[in-house]
């Protein structure tokens, strides 16, 4: 029963691949006619579109240009030509290291202001002013300061992880039951046995929804912050093959930003469902 | 044989009284005050009341947990002033730690009972307690896994593992379907004849006291809840549920208390308790086809007051 439930999805899910895959096809196939076009425009665009053939390449052109990138993707002929995996690791190294970093302020400093209210109140007008702000927005600032892009671009995500760790570690903390914290006095648990055995794990499914929320925002704000900086990066390749025209390589790009984003989302959905417990 | 009233105070409630803010802002009401009582060592002590009456707020004061507005509780020789290991709680809610086994719980309590153990040491000792309580079986599952039963049995394993000096029990067993509480109360009837543990026990389900307490203190209505009187179990120290009823002291003791609730409770609360005596509650004896002298605790000459218990069992009050 089950089993064929998932049977059924798999075969609907190829299905309607194979449909988006169709009508891509025969969208950007097509002889369409020849469309008046701002010459400079044209010119621009090469050779395609001033023949009436579609720009946006198909995705047979697509998938064997992928099938390229993937099956050289760690070379390195200087700076302006990196295998794909080069990129995204740069990316992945980036995000990991803004997002532990944040890991490690948000969570002490959540545990503080979910257990004292005089933190929490004291500390809440300036999480509300900071929070809005966009990740980008601090760019400058840390170019300014940092004079490093690689190190402003780990800034920049070490910021945008921050909040929702830091709002749901105080939550988390702040909303433990009363019973337990009343097993853990009656127990005589010292306060750093009671944060350890009793608040973090009780806590711990509310911090890590933070912490998946915040890698996948961390995600997000890598490729616009790498398009910014330069240099490397999956954000910057992607801006880099957009100036080279190369629309199969931003499609490829694209594809591989999302299939990478599933993978750390997943990931912390693996660690979110180990620390959850059924009351 | 010496009366519990004649030995040594174990606990000793003085004055204590307990307000909140009214909800208007103006004010404070007093949840209960005045409150004298004495449980003694090795005593299974009641408290019956209804609800809204500040019975909960007194345990956990005796817990440590809560503070009161006025008086002190003096517990082995000392003012309760926190928490601590020599009072175990088991709460009305289960209060285990979901996300470790029943094993775990137990073994938490007892680590922190005997931080110089080792691990061997400690689980020994901790599935010694979960046997008691008939849970070998189950110690390695967690609480969603176990029946509510179950549950509160690793509940009572946990505070019985500390080796507490007191142990407080809050309607420990009012979660559960009759069955499982009747269970439950043979447990504790067993518990308590290998260890005669001091304990004290709150509850609104007057059978349940009568099979377990040596002495029950009766709560007027809230707010202003005082003690009304302090009920002696007259039925023999041997109980079992089975044969509870037969015996003739039952219907005495039983009509006794389910009056208390049904009316005296409530005439008694606010003015109608004028007259009461709070620093020594009356002692009150229920039997068959006795005047009930009033006996007055530790130290104090009897007052003279006394109550007439009715003799007839309900079901021929009734007829
Ligand atoms: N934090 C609080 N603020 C205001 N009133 C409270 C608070 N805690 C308890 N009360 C009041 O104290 C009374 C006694 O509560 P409780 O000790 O739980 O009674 P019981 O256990 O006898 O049912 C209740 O009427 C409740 O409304
Ligand atoms: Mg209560």
């Amino acid at each position: 029963m089950d089993l064929s439930l998932r049977f059924k999805a798999h075969i609907v899910t190829l299905l309607v691949l194979v449909a988006l895959l169709l009508a891509w096809q025969l969208a950007v196939g097509g002889r369409g006619s020849v469309v008046k076009m701002d010459p400079e425009y044209a010119k621009l665009m090469g050779a395609n579109a001033t023949q009436g053939k579609s720009a946006m390449p198909g995705p047979l052109e697509v998938g064997t240009k992928l099938w390229q990138l993937l099956s050289d993707p760690f070379y390195d002929r200087g700076p302006n030509d990196k295998g794909i995996g080069i990129q995204l690791a740069y990316s992945v190294a980036r995000v990991s290291l803004g997002y532990l970093l944040a890991a490690l302020v948000a969570i002490p400093l959540g545990f503080l202001i979910g257990m004292s209210p005089l933190m929490n109140r004291a500390l809440d007008p300036f999480i509300q002013v900071l929070k809005p702000i966009s990740p980008l927005a601090w760019m400058p600032l840390a170019l300014y300061t940092i004079k490093d892009s690689s190190l402003s671009a780990i800034f920049v995500i070490f910021i945008c992880s921050l909040w929702p760790m830091l709002i749901n570690t105080a939550f988390g903390v702040s909303t433990v039951r009363k019973d337990w914290i009343n097993v853990a006095k009656t127990l005589e648990l010292s306060p750093g046995r009671t944060a350890r055995s009793v608040i973090l794990p009780a806590a711990a499914p509310t911090i890590l929804t933070g912490m998946r929320i915040s890698i996948g925002i961390a995600w997000l704000v890598i490729v616009a912050a790498e398009m910014l900086v330069g240099g490397t990066g999956i954000g910057y390749f992607v801006w880099n093959e957009w100036n080279n025209l190369s629309i199969t390589n931003v499609i490829n790009s694209i594809l591989l930003i999302g299939l990478v984003g599933m993978i750390l989302d997943q990931l912390m959905g693996r660690i979110q469902r180990a620390v959850s417990y059924a009351e | 044989m010496i009366g519990p009233a004649m030995q040594q105070s174990f606990i000793s409630v003085q004055g204590l009284a307990k307000r909140f803010p009214d909800p208007t802002g103006k004010g404070e009401t007093n949840v209960f005050r005045d409150v004298w009582f004495n449980v003694v060592e090795g005593e299974f002590f009641c408290v019956i009341g209804h609800s809204g009456c500040g019975k909960s707020t007194i345990l956990n004061i005796l817990a440590g947990l809560d503070t009161p507005s006025d008086g002190v509780i003096v517990a082995n020789g000392k003012h309760v002033a926190g928490p601590s290991l020599d009072r175990a709680v088991i709460f009305q809610g289960h209060a285990l730690m979901p996300w470790m086994t029943a094993r775990s719980n137990v073994e938490l309590a007892v680590s922190s009972r005997h931080p110089d153990w080792t691990k061997a040491q400690i689980r020994d000792h901790a599935a010694k307690y979960l046997a008691l309580v008939h849970l070998d079986q189950a110690m390695d599952k967690k609480p969603a896994q176990l029946s509510g039963g179950m549950r509160q049995r690793v509940g009572i394993a946990r505070a019985l593992a500390i080796e507490p000096k007191i142990l407080l029990m809050d309607e420990p067993f009012s979660a559960l379907d009759a069955l499982t509480r009747g269970s439950l109360q043979d447990e504790v009837l067993d518990m308590r004849a290998k260890t005669s543990q001091t304990t004290f026990m709150i509850t609104h389900d007057v059978d349940e006291a009568m099979l377990l307490a040596d002495r029950i203190l009766l709560m007027t209505n809230g707010p202003e809840a005082r003690v009304a009187e302090i009920v002696e179990n007259t039925l023999p120290k041997q109980r079992s549920r089975v044969d509870l009823h037969k015996h003739p002291n039952y219907y005495p003791l039983r009509n006794h208390l389910i009056e208390f609730l049904v009316t005296r409770s409530r005439e008694l609360a606010g003015v109608g308790g004028a007259h009461l005596d709070v620093r020594n509650p009356i002692i009150v004896r229920p039997a068959l086809g006795e005047t009930t002298h009033a006996l007055a605790p530790v130290g104090q000459e009897p007052s003279g007051q006394e109550r007439k218990t009715d003799p007839r069992p309900s079901h021929t009050a009734t007829a």
